[in-house]
C-alpha cells in the first residue's frame, strides 16, 4: 500500500472505522511499506486518551479485572479499547494469546475494542508496536486505553512508563507475590489491587502493601497510593477501582504530573525504539560481512569485543542523522 | 513482511462443550509459529466476526460439531460481507459434513472445510498453504 492509502486509513480509523483501526495496528506492528510516513500523523491525531496500563503476576486475574473494568466504565458512559500482550516463544515464536477468551462479555459491544499482541521477540517491554498501537486507538478517539501486561523482569517494567496511570493486580498470599512487588513494581504503581479478594488473607495482603507504601517515592509527590480489594469475577470493588483511576487522572492534570510523564513516556517510547532499530540494523544482512570480520579479529584477540560492539555500532547508527540543524 | 507471523482465530461455535480438540490445533499451530487468539466455547457468528475484524486475523477457523454448519457458515460470510471484510480473513472449517454440505460451503466461499480427524500437522499445512496462497497485499 502507498503512504496516501495508508493516510486514507488512519482518515477512516480516527471516524470510528473498526477495521481501518484494525489494519493500521497490524500495518505498523508488520512496519508495512509506507505506513512509517502515517505514524507523524497518528501522533498529532493524538493525546486525549487516559492510558492505564494493568500489570501484575501471570494468573493474578489482570484479564478478567479488565472484563469487569470495561463493564464499569461502559457504565459511565466511556469508549473503552483493551491492548492485551502475551509473551511469544523464544524458540518459535508462536504464541497463543489467550487474555481475550476472560473478555467476552463485551465482544459485541461497538464501544470496546480488544486486540491481543504477542511480543514478537522484541527487546525491551515497550515494544514500538503496542506504543504504536496506543497511538492509533487514542487517535481514533477511543477515550481510555488500557494496556494489558505480564509484569515480571524489568523490561515489563518500561511500558508502565507509556501509561498514564499504573494498577498492579496481585493475589492474597505471602512469597512470590510480594516478592515481584519488591523487585520493582512497587514504584511504578500508582494503584494497587489485590484481586481475588474472596480468597482467605486479602486483608492482611492488602495491610503488607500498604505498610510497604509507606515508603514510597510516589507518596511524597502528593498522590495517595491507594490499596483495592476486587472480586474481578462478580465485581466486587470494582467501582472502587473506576473512581480510582478517574482520581488519579485528575490528579495527574491538577498538580502538573501528567506533563512530567508525558516526557518520561516519551524519553522511554525513544529509547525503547532506538534499541529496536539499532537491534534491527545490526542483524541486518548488508552488515553481516563486517559483522564477521568483527568476530574473526576478536576470536583471533586482535581486538576486544567493546570495541567491535563499537565499530559495529558506529558503523549502523548514522550519527550524521543527530544533526541538530534537521527540523523536528 | 515476510516474517510476520500469520494470525490465526479458533472459534467453537454452538452447543457441544469440548474444545480439547480446538486446544491442540491451538497448540499446533503456536508450534508452527503462529499467533493464535482462542475465543473459548459457545460463540456466535456475530462475535465470531467482530472478533477476527478486531484481531485482524489472517485465518478464521471456526469448529463445529453440532450440526449447524449449514446455517452458521453462511451466516459467518454474509457478516463479513456486510463489514467488507469478506477478502480479508481467509475461513476454514473443522467439523464433521456430508461431502455435499462441504462443497456447499466452498461455493460460498468457506476455503476448507477438515474432517474431525484431521492431524494437527495437516491443520498447519493447510493454513500456510492458504495464506501463502493469498499474499496479502495490506
Ligand atoms: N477466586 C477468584 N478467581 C479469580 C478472580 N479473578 C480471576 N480469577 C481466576 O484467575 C484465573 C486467571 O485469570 P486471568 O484473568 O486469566 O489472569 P491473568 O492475570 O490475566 O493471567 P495471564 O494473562 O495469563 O497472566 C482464572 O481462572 C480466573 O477465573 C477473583 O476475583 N477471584
Ligand atoms: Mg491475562
Amino acid at each position: 500500500m502507498s503512504a496516501a492509502a495508508w493516510t486514507e486509513l488512519l482518515e477512516r480509523a480516527r471516524g470510528g472505522h473498526v477495521p481501518s483501526i484494525s489494519r493500521l495496528i497490524s500495518g505498523l506492528e508488520s512496519r508495512q511499506p509506507g505506513t512509517s510516513e502515517v505514524l507523524t500523523d497518528v501522533y498529532a491525531a493524538g493525546g486525549r486518551a487516559h492510558v492505564i496500563g494493568i500489570t501484575g503476576s501471570p494468573g493474578a486475574g489482570k484479564s478478567c479485572l479488565v472484563n469487569a473494568l470495561l463493564g464499569e466504565l461502559r457504565g459511565r458512559g466511556m469508549r473503552v479499547a483493551v491492548i492485551a500482550v502475551d509473551p511469544s516463544s523464544s524458540l518459535t515464536g508462536g504464541a497463543i494469546l489467550g487474555d481475550r477468551i476472560r473478555m467476552q462479555d463485551h465482544a459485541l459491544d461497538q464501544g470496546v475494542f480488544v486486540r491481543s499482541m504477542a511480543t514478537r521477540g522484541r527487546l525491551g517491554g515497550v515494544s514500538r508496536a503496542t506504543v504504536d498501537a496506543v497511538a492509533v486507538l487514542d487517535a481514533a478517539g477511543w477515550d481510555t486505553v488500557i494496556v494489558e501486561t505480564i509484569g515480571v523482569g524489568q523490561d515489563e517494567l518500561e511500558i508502565v512508563r507509556i501509561a498514564h496511570t499504573t494498577a498492579i493486580v496481585s493475589v492474597p498470599g505471602l512469597g512470590d507475590d510480594i516478592q515481584a512487588i519488591k523487585a520493582g513494581l512497587l514504584e511504578v504503581g500508582d494503584i494497587h489491587v489485590v484481586n481475588k479478594a474472596d480468597r482467605p488473607g486479602a486483608d492482611r495482603t492488602a495491610a503488607e502493601l500498604t505498610g510497604m507504601l509507606m515508603l514510597s517515592d510516589l507518596r511524597a509527590s502528593g498522590w495517595t497510593l491507594p490499596v483495592l480489594l476486587t472480586v474481578a469475577l462478580d465485581g466486587t470493588g470494582l467501582p472502587e477501582f473506576a473512581d480510582a483511576l478517574a482520581g488519579h487522572l485528575a490528579w495527574l492534570r491538577s498538580s502538573g504530573e501528567l506533563v512530567r510523564r508525558e516526557r518520561v513516556a516519551a524519553a522511554a517510547s525513544i529509547r525503547a525504539i532506538a534499541k529496536e532499530l539499532l537491534i534491527e540494523r545490526i542483524q541486518d544482512p548488508a552488515v553481516g560481512s563486517r559483522f564477521d570480520e568483527l568476530v574473526e579479529a576478536v576470536a583471533a584477540r586482535r581486538t576486544d569485543p567493546t570495541s567491535a560492539a563499537r565499530i559495529l555500532v558506529d558503523g549502523v547508527a548514522r550519527p550524521s542523522d543527530l544533526n541538530p540543524e534537521k527540523t523536528l | 513482511m515476510t516474517d510476520t507471523p500469520i494470525r490465526v482465530l479458533l472459534a467453537k461455535i454452538g452447543l457441544d462443550g469440548h474444545d480439547r480438540g480446538v486446544k491442540i490445533v491451538a497448540r499446533a499451530l503456536r508450534d508452527a509459529g503462529m499467533e493464535v487468539v482462542y475465543t473459548g466455547l459457545h460463540r456466535t457468528a456475530a462475535e465470531v466476526v467482530a472478533t477476527a475484524i478486531q484481531e485482524d486475523v489472517d485465518v478464521i477457523g471456526v469448529s463445529l460439531l453440532s450440526g449447524a454448519h449449514m446455517t452458521l457458515f453462511p451466516q459467518i460470510i454474509e457478516l463479513m460481507k456486510e463489514q467488507g471484510v469478506f477478502d480479508r480473513h481467509i475461513l476454514m472449517g473443522g467439523g464433521v459434513m456430508p461431502d455435499e454440505d462441504v462443497e456447499t460451503l466452498k461455493e460460498l466461499g468457506v476455503q476448507a472445510i477438515l474432517g474431525q480427524d484431521t492431524p494437527p500437522d495437516a491443520i498447519v499445512e493447510c493454513v500456510r498453504a492458504l495464506v501463502l496462497a493469498r499474499q496479502r497485499t495490506v
